[in-house]
């Protein structure tokens, strides 16, 4: 059965490594639903890339060793399946509204503790930190509401307890 | 030396010191003037061997790997030098084989603005290459350097790619030596978990029908590797078969080997790989000429595979044991426990198997209608291995009928001998690739077996071979056809020969003469062995132009979406369907 796994791997960050992460996985076929990447050691330059991709068990298996083989990388693991990982997103929205729309706006943002950090007469941009299907679920209620504008930053994710990658 | 001030130019030669590069394959340009000056201040032991095409460039630095084990090098120029040489590094990619290729590009404040000669060189080659750098920093430079040589060369080796803007080759920096070097995080797993290998021995002492299956791994492990595989196989008493970059690991006129398996490997071999209960793979990748139609590919038997690259491991075919690592460690390893346990095979059982295996080799699946007026192209190959078998003889080829005939037909008792594009498939690769391989073997006989198309897809590279005295053999099976295309019109698309048939063909024994090499043509069976005799005794460059039947085809066949029992063993069988699915793989 195909379904989303959110797959981190760390990387030596040297020049050209994203491209190589990002080609192999289009080049052999698959498809990235979204994908973040940060430095995450300074000192070491060790980078991890976040991606979510939609496939099943085996076809992500397969998707981690050739990222394994690839020189630069150090670890690739499936977050979704082998750790029962965290995921968190962050989305800036923009809602352009007035009236009953703009006030049941701010209502929403207040039960999904979105932050509102930009406002207008006639509108706001709302910062909401969360799982990537409570971002989904708010995107659907701001729809009717005037939404204009979505900024999401992909997926980041940990696994739980005291293991590291 | 440690360390010293040296230009960057300076640095790429010192590195091909320190790792013991003396032959460099290679074409100048404008972006590597200052290395190509390097060489001529005649600092070094390097030898250059200027190629035609850049293409011919990397195919021979293969020939030149494939056939001494060491690491093949080549040096091109920026843009259409580097894009030249992508097959040959795509080629070298799929066969494993470790490749250094040096390029030149426009300096660094030119990159990025379409600068003339300018490519996207680490770019386009990042999928075709096991890794790729370009360098930004002087001080980097001697860094990289022995990282690609050891990236190229660990592991499952493939081709790595330097690129230099100019004015980094100009630049004055610290070159620091191999020794203090060491990758930061690169480091292949050489042997393999004891308790694996346990496990396929337990499997191993049950076995009633085993095989082993090896493949190219063997031959890039080493000739410990070699050694030990024969040890090994003769330990058991099991079967053997080869994929085609495996051939001369095992003696190819030994008895217990069953010759080539796959899509046109023998009868007995694809049979015995169908039918056995244990698939001892060793150093080989369930590439879909060997596997057939997956889903019925080895359907009763348990798997173990040995290999370096865990990735290969459930690729595409599902083991039972995986032992991942090098061939040689892990036989080793193997063969201790084996002694110290004190295993014993199933004899009865295995002797039973056998039996079963020499009634499909009484099918002769390699047998062929010959005739005593037109040429075979099996008859010709069987001639020429007959005359050359005493010899310690490297054999390349170009890819298509002749490539099959020619690993069918001419069997190889030692590794390295052989040397074929078999992951890519690339015509065009026999001519530079035996370059490679009789530079790296100078006083050896060295023949490509190329067919008529294939050979004028480099034919430039006589030149080369005229120029630097190396005294190849071009046996060109000709029936004037791109014959495995013709094959597979004639099977699955009603004989419409679309586009296959070589009009205007040159005169090859004037194209020859045209280079300065000789040229010989044979169009009668009775006059072969005298012809292929000449070729042999001739000191220089020969282009053997061999005429053959215009119509054979290469059998067995397992058609595409088939399975190996329902392989095709000649023309008389022909009307077996492929289905829809078949025919849309390649």
């Amino acid at each position: 059965m195909e379904s989303k796994h959110t797959v981190s791997v760390l990387v030596d960050n040297e020049p050209g490594v994203l491209a190589r992460v990002i080609g192999l996985i289009s080049g052999r076929g698959y498809n990235i639903e979204s994908l973040t990447v940060a430095e995450v050691d300074a000192e070491a330059h060790i980078s991890r890339i976040t991606f979510v991709t939609l496939g099943n068990e085996t076809t992500i298996n397969k998707m981690i060793s050739q990222l394994q083989k690839l020189v630069p990388v150090k670890k690739a693991i499936n977050i979704t399946l082998d750790k029962q990982g965290i995921e968190r997103e962050m989305a800036l929205v923009k809602v352009v509204a007035t009236g009953e729309k703009r006030v049941e706006s701010l209502r929403l943002s207040d039960a999904f503790r979105a932050k509102v950090i930009d406002t207008t007469h006639d509108s706001f941009v709302f910062e909401l930190n969360g799982s990537p299907v409570k971002i989904d679920a708010f995107i659907d209620l701001m729809t009717p509401l005037g939404l204009s504008e979505i900024s999401r930053t992909g997926v980041v994710a940990i696994a739980r307890g005291s293991e590291k990658l | 030396m440690v360390s010293a001030q040296l230009t960057g130019a300076e640095m790429v030669l010192q590195a091909f010191e320190d790792h013991k590069v003396d032959t460099l394959f290679g074409y100048p340009g404008g972006a590597v003037l200052p290395i190509y000056d390097e060489l001529a201040k005649g600092k070094n032991s390097i030898h250059h061997y200027l190629v035609r095409h850049e293409q011919g460039a990397a195919h021979a630095a293969e020939g030149y790997a494939r056939s001494s084990g060491k690491v093949g090098v080549l040096l091109v120029t920026s843009g259409p030098g580097v894009t030249n040489a992508v097959t040959g590094l795509a080629d070298a990619m799929m066969d494993s084989i470790p490749l250094v290729c040096i390029s030149g590009q426009v300096p660094s404040h030119l990159i990025g603005t379409d600068a003339f000669q300018e490519c996207d060189a680490v770019g386009i080659t990042r999928p075709c290459t096991k890794h790729n750098w370009l360098v930004k920093d002087i001080n980097d430079l001697s860094r990289i350097l022995h990282e690609a040589f050891y990236v190229a060369a660990s592991g499952r080796p493939g081709p790595v790619l330097i690129d230099i803007p100019k004015d980094i080759q100009f630049q004055t920096g610290t070159y620091i030596g191999p020794e203090t070097i060491k990758h930061k995080s690169y480091r292949p797993k050489l042997k393999a978990s004891i308790d694996n290998i346990n496990e396929a021995l337990k499997l191993i002492v049950k076995a009633q029908k085993p095989i082993f299956y090896t493949g190219g791994g063997v031959i890039n492990s080493g000739n410990a590797a070699v050694q030990l595989l024969r040890e090994f196989v003769r330990l058991t008493g099991f079967p053997i078969t080869s994929t085609l970059q495996g051939l001369g690991a095992f003696p190819g006129d030994d008895d217990q080997f069953i010759g080539m398996l796959g899509m046109h490997g023998t009868y007995e071999a694809n049979m015995a790989m169908h039918d056995c209960d244990l698939l001892i793979n060793v150093g080989a990748r369930f590439d879909d000429r060997i596997t057939g139609k997956v889903d019925e590919f080895s359907p009763n038997s348990k798997k173990i595979h040995i290999d370096i690259d865990p990735s290969s491991i459930n690729k595409t075919i599902d083991v039972d044991v995986a032992l991942v690592g090098d061939v040689a460690h892990v036989l080793e390893d193997t063969i201790k426990l084996w002694k110290s346990n004190v295993y014993k095979t199933d004899k009865p059982a295995v002797k039973s198997w056998w039996s079963m295996i020499d009634k499909w080799k009484e099918k002769d699946s390699l047998g062929f209608n010959d005739s005593k007026t037109t040429i075979k192209p099996q008859f010709a190959i069987q001639r020429l291995y007959e005359l050359t078998k005493e010899k310690d003889t490297y054999v390349t080829t170009e890819v298509g009928q002749h490539q099959m005939w020619a690993a069918q037909f001419y069997k190889f008792n030692k590794p390295n001998r052989w040397i074929t594009s078999g992951g890519l498939g690339t015509m065009g690769f026999g001519l530079p690739a035996a370059i490679g391989a009789q530079v790296a073997h100078r006083d050896k006989l060295v023949i490509d077996i190329a067919g008529e198309a294939s050979i004028l897809m480099c034919i430039q590279e006589m030149s080369t071979a005229i120029q630097h005295k190396l005294p190849v053999k071009i046996f060109i099976i000709n029936n004037q056809y791109m014959g495995m295309v013709r094959q597979w019109q004639e099977l699955l698309h009603d004989k419409r020969y679309s586009h296959s048939y070589t009009d205007a063909l040159p005169d090859f024994v004037k194209l020859a003469e045209a280079y300065g090499a000789k040229g010989i043509r044979v169009q009668k069976p009775s006059e072969l062995d005298k012809g292929i005799q000449e070729m042999i005794d001739y000191d220089g460059p020969v282009i053997f132009d061999c005429v053959v039947d215009e119509n054979e085809n290469v059998y067995p066949m397992i058609p595409s979406g088939k399975a190996h029992n329902e392989m095709l063993l000649g023309d008389e069988n022909e009307d077996s369907e492929i289905s829809d699915e078949g025919k849309v793989l390649v």
